[in-house]
């Protein structure tokens, strides 16, 4: 085991993916040797592999997944990179109706393996059109996978099931993440689609959590623990699939749900999370199902009122309180 | 030289798809063909004289109005019928439809009906194959309408500033639905853009198939050679309108007898007859066949079930232990 940034495992990961397999390569905005992409995490990636495996594109978002698609579907594993989760906006028939659909229309003749890698996010004051978390319009979208690591073990893991795999993933990496250090394995690995992951154990509370929100959740229990209540953190790790049974066995141990997402409140990550509690572990309940989300508001860019609408420890914290007191 | 066999070859295509046509707008009036038609009737020059060019491992990619492009690259008709129908033994097992036509063992990659989001997908298929180190080429069909989608501009220009191997071929039939070119644009010729992304731009007489073939084989042979991709517009016209309840009264009548007048099919007959390579009886046993492999098709079709119920939940997602594509 080993010390790494989520940066530097995700750049494992591509790096051993494009090691292993030939047709693995890499297209995005700024992601070769002049900058490494915005976030450094193809940094160096372009003088190991060249220019044509690690390909810059123009300012082209919905080209850059056409483009993946279509390699995809003619013997290539493209891993695509938008510079900003929200501009996934530019590529959304390609995401959506291309990638999501082609195998489905077409019969399951072909299938479609291509990664789509974008930071999500708000925290680092830059404002509506470089924050947002908008993990829920892909949620939505069958035939996407979605997934939403929080650690370098997770990161690296799911990244390289990604690439290996046969379906198109929309992969989400939150920018306050990057640098967030953790022990990874030396050994070749891979994480499971469809499998939660318990980050603090606990018998009182369930906080599922995805992203950066783990970190404010762990946070959050610690100081939780203070007060003698013990808070279990689960992280989904994927939200399609969504290991829906984790959630409710967690549930069941402990009685009550706390949900943590930095997507905005409404028809959100945290509203799908409640409602498969509600369908399936309401007898088990002993206060409802509370969320901790964003309000329905674009980022703002003031670090005051950013600070304001993104999820914080201490609303996470409140929200336990409040559940554990309808006890 | 275009060989006597190909020129033969490449008219009973154009009848194959006429006939289909003509068969798919009958069935649909008898209530056979669930949803909406897109047809091909009157543009056959476009899809046989490209694809006339094109080996079976090369690639196309297609549009709604994509069943003449299906036939050109080879597609078997009796599963391209069941597929419009809605039948499981369609290509894509009733789940696709006209609009979404597809035979991943032809190099027919599909029919999108997002207008224009064919043509980043092309791109990507050049770029397979650059990387792959093939000399395959992609051959990319799209209408008038969507060279005024953005796909247009990002995708072409990706594939020209990367030297890809792809052949982007805009079917010009003037109208997109109902909206006449000089209402979108304010440019005679569509070809023109390509200069705007230092590639050849070739216009061609798009009911003309010879026309078609000779400015394709250019193009083709270009983007084998690894020089990268061209744009070639080819001018034609619909004989029906748009979809099925469109009665194209937005086309005055003038301009529909004259393009009537130009006739792919009749003129390319009339050309092959006059050059001897075709005789009046051999016309006659084309004719029949041709009619005859839709027929065939039909019955098939007809007599295909339904997909049951249960089979919309299948092919979501692909099998995550099944071997990487080829």
């Amino acid at each position: 085991m080993r010390e790494v940034t989520i940066r530097d495992s995700l750049r494992e990961a591509l790096r051993e993916e494009m090691q292993r397999d030939e047709s693995v390569f890499l297209l995005g905005e700024d992601i070769g040797r002049f900058w490494g992409g915005a976030f450094g995490v193809t940094k160096g990636l372009a003088e190991e592999f060249g220019d044509e495996r690690v390909r810059d594109t123009p300012i082209s978002e919905n080209a850059i997944i056409g483009v993946a698609v279509g390699s995809a579907i003619t013997g290539m594993r493209p891993v695509a990179e938008i510079m900003f989760g929200d501009l996934t906006a530019l590529a959304v028939d390609q995401i959506c109706n291309q990638a999501a659909k082609i195998r489905y229309m077409f019969g399951g003749q072909v299938s479609v393996p291509c990664v789509i890698r974008t930071p999500f996010g708000a925290g680092v004051n830059i404002a509506s059109h470089h924050s947002q978390s908008l993990e829920a319009w892909f949620m939505h979208t069958p035939g996407l996978h979605v997934a939403v690591p929080s650690t370098p073990h997770d990161a690296k893991g799911l990244l390289k099931k990604a690439i290996r795999g046969n379906n198109p993933v929309f992969f989400v990496e939150h920018k306050l993440l990057y640098p967030i250090k953790g022990m990874i394995p030396d050994k070749d690995y891979t994480v499971p689609f469809g499998v939660a992951d318990v980050k603090r154990e606990g018998k009182d509370v369930t906080i599922v959590a995805t992203l950066y929100m783990v970190l404010k959740a762990l946070a959050a229990a610690e100081q939780l623990s203070k007060e003698g209540i013990s808070a279990e953190v689960l992280d989904p790790r994927t939200l399609v699939p969504l290991d829906k049974t984790a959630i409710v066995k967690s549930v069941k141990k402990t009685g009550r749900l706390v949900i943590v997402s930095e997507d905005c409140k409404t028809a959100g990550v945290s509203a799908e999370i409640a409602a498969v509690v509600a369908e399936e572990a309401l007898d088990y309940l002993d206060a409802p199902i509370k969320r901790v989300a964003e309000p329905d508001t674009p980022i703002p860019f003031s670090p005051s009122m950013e600070q304001f609408v993104i999820p914080s420890e201490k609303s996470i914290v409140q929200a336990v309180r409040s559940v554990i007191s309808r006890a | 030289m275009v060989q006597d066999g190909k020129l033969l070859e490449m008219y009973r295509q154009m009848l194959t798809i006429r006939f289909f046509e003509e068969k798919v707008f009958e069935l649909y009036g008898q209530n056979l063909v669930p949803g909406t038609i897109h047809l091909y009737a009157g543009e056959e020059a476009v899809a046989v004289g490209v694809c006339a060019n094109l080996r079976r491992d090369d690639y196309i990619t297609s549009t709604h109005r994509g069943h003449g492009h299906c036939i050109a690259k080879g597609a078997r008709l009796d599963k391209t019928m069941a597929e419009i129908l809605g039948r499981r033994t369609g290509y894509c097992k009733g789940k696709g439809g006209s609009m979404h036509i597809a035979d991943f063992s032809i190099g027919m990659l599909g029919a999108t009906a997002v207008v224009g989001a064919g043509i980043p997908i092309a791109t990507g298929a050049g770029l397979s194959i650059r990387l792959r180190g093939t000399d395959q080429v992609t051959a990319c069909f799209f209408g008038d309408g969507a060279s005024n989608q953005g796909t247009f501009h990002e995708g072409i220009n990706l594939a020209a500033v990367w030297r890809l191997p792809v052949v982007f071929v805009c079917e010009n039939n003037l109208y997109a639905m109902g909206t006449r070119q000089t209402r979108v644009m304010l440019i005679d010729n569509i070809a023109d853009r390509a200069a705007g992304y230092g590639i050849p731009g070739i216009v061609v007489d798009g009911n003309d198939v010879l026309a078609v073939f000779e400015a394709a084989r250019v193009a083709v042979e270009r983007a084998r050679r690894g020089e990268g991709p061209t744009l070639i517009e080819c001018k034609t016209y619909r004989l029906k309108g748009h979809s099925r309840f469109d009665p194209a009264t937005y086309r005055p009548k003038e301009e529909v007898d004259e393009w009537l007048k130009r006739d792919a099919i009749a003129r390319f007959q009339a050309k092959l007859l006059d050059m001897g390579v075709l005789t009046e009886a051999e016309v006659q046993r084309t004719v029949q066949e041709a009619k005859n492999d839709v027929e065939k098709a039909t019955k098939f079709a007809l007599e295909s079930s339904f997909p049951e119920p249960l089979e919309a939940l299948d092919d979501v997602y692909a099998s995550e232990e099944s071997a990487t594509q080829k």
